[in-house]
């Protein structure tokens, strides 16, 4: 399937570009109507990977962080974030819930909120290359030929 | 981003306000934990009545506090979640590190 519209992003690793990413996106997939309840979602799951690729990935230097998002007729939201940080050694544990290498300040719940709040989360890294999260999400399509077909039903 | 303190017969309460992620944590932390650590209060409140945004980074944020009210035996209670963020809340479990409460009035401490 063609995606009906396609966005891509990229920009330096540095704390301020958090709120800037996850209403990037928001903007972006809000043409598919999305509510309130899906697209904050949306912009939590994107500031949770966007946030590790600043606080892990790039741990200590300025990377580029990278965004691809994709939207499909049928309503479906493919949203893809990648680094070319220092890369997860064990994914499977690195997504366990209250897994951190960071301590402290750190939830460990980044991968397991992003889970939960998408319908397919998927993460494959490499040591010394990087790491991709690719997430998807489908909302429910309220556009305004099915509300029209609805009315005519009546 | 804004935190707002009222101590009130020995307790702290941190009204914050905008959006909470990794970024914004760290004024935040280090303004209750300059206020709390002098102070040692009894009870720490967070209010999170006026927050529109927030991440895991939130979550860290409250553990954290609880960790460091255990310091001298205090305890930490979030208050007036907005329905918007109770989903992260109730998914990171953190009920079982504080208590969870509604309806705490702002001008309740503010008197
Ligand atoms: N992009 C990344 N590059 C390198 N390591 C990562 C990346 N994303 C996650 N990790 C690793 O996976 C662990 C778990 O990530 P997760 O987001 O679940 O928790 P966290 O970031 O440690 O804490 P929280 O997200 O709750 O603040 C991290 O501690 C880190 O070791
Ligand atoms: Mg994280």
């Amino acid at each position: 399937m063609k995606p009906m519209n396609e966005m891509s992003l990229a920009f330096p690793s540095s704390s301020s570009n958090e709120s800037f990413a996850r209403a990037a996106v928001a903007a972006f997939v809000a043409q598919l109507d999305p509510t309130i309840d899906e697209l904050s979602d949306i912009k939590t799951a994107v500031s949770e990977a966007v946030t590790n690729c600043i606080v892990h990935a790039y741990r200590n230097t300025i990377g580029t962080v990278y965004i691809s998002c994709k939207l499909y007729e049928n309503g479906k939201i493919t949203i893809r974030i990648r680094d070319k940080g220092c890369g997860i050694e064990d994914v499977k544990q690195a997504m366990q819930p209250l897994f951190t290498t960071a301590g402290g300040e750190r939830a460990g719940l980044g991968f397991a909120v992003m889970e939960s709040f998408m319908d397919v989360l998927r993460v494959t890294s490499k040591v010394g290359v990087g790491t991709v999260v690719t997430m998807h999400k489908t909302i429910e399509r309220r556009s305004k030929v099915s509300v029209k077909g609805k009315m005519a039903e009546e | 981003m804004g935190v707002r303190l009222i101590l009130k017969e020995g307790e702290l309460t941190a009204v914050l306000s905008g959006e909470i992620d990794h970024h914004s944590a760290r004024e935040i932390r280090e303004t209750i934990d300059d206020a709390a650590s002098k102070v040692k209060p009894k009870l720490l409140t967070l209010d999170f009545s006026d927050i529109q945004f927030m991440d895991s980074s939130g979550i860290g944020l409250i553990m954290g506090r609880c960790k460091l009210m255990q310091v001298w035996g205090g305890a930490v209670r979030i208050a007036n979640l907005p329905p918007k963020i109770e989903k992260i809340v109730s998914l990171s479990g953190i009920n079982q590190l504080c208590t969870v409460v509604k309806g705490v009035k702002k001008d309740e401490a503010d008197e």
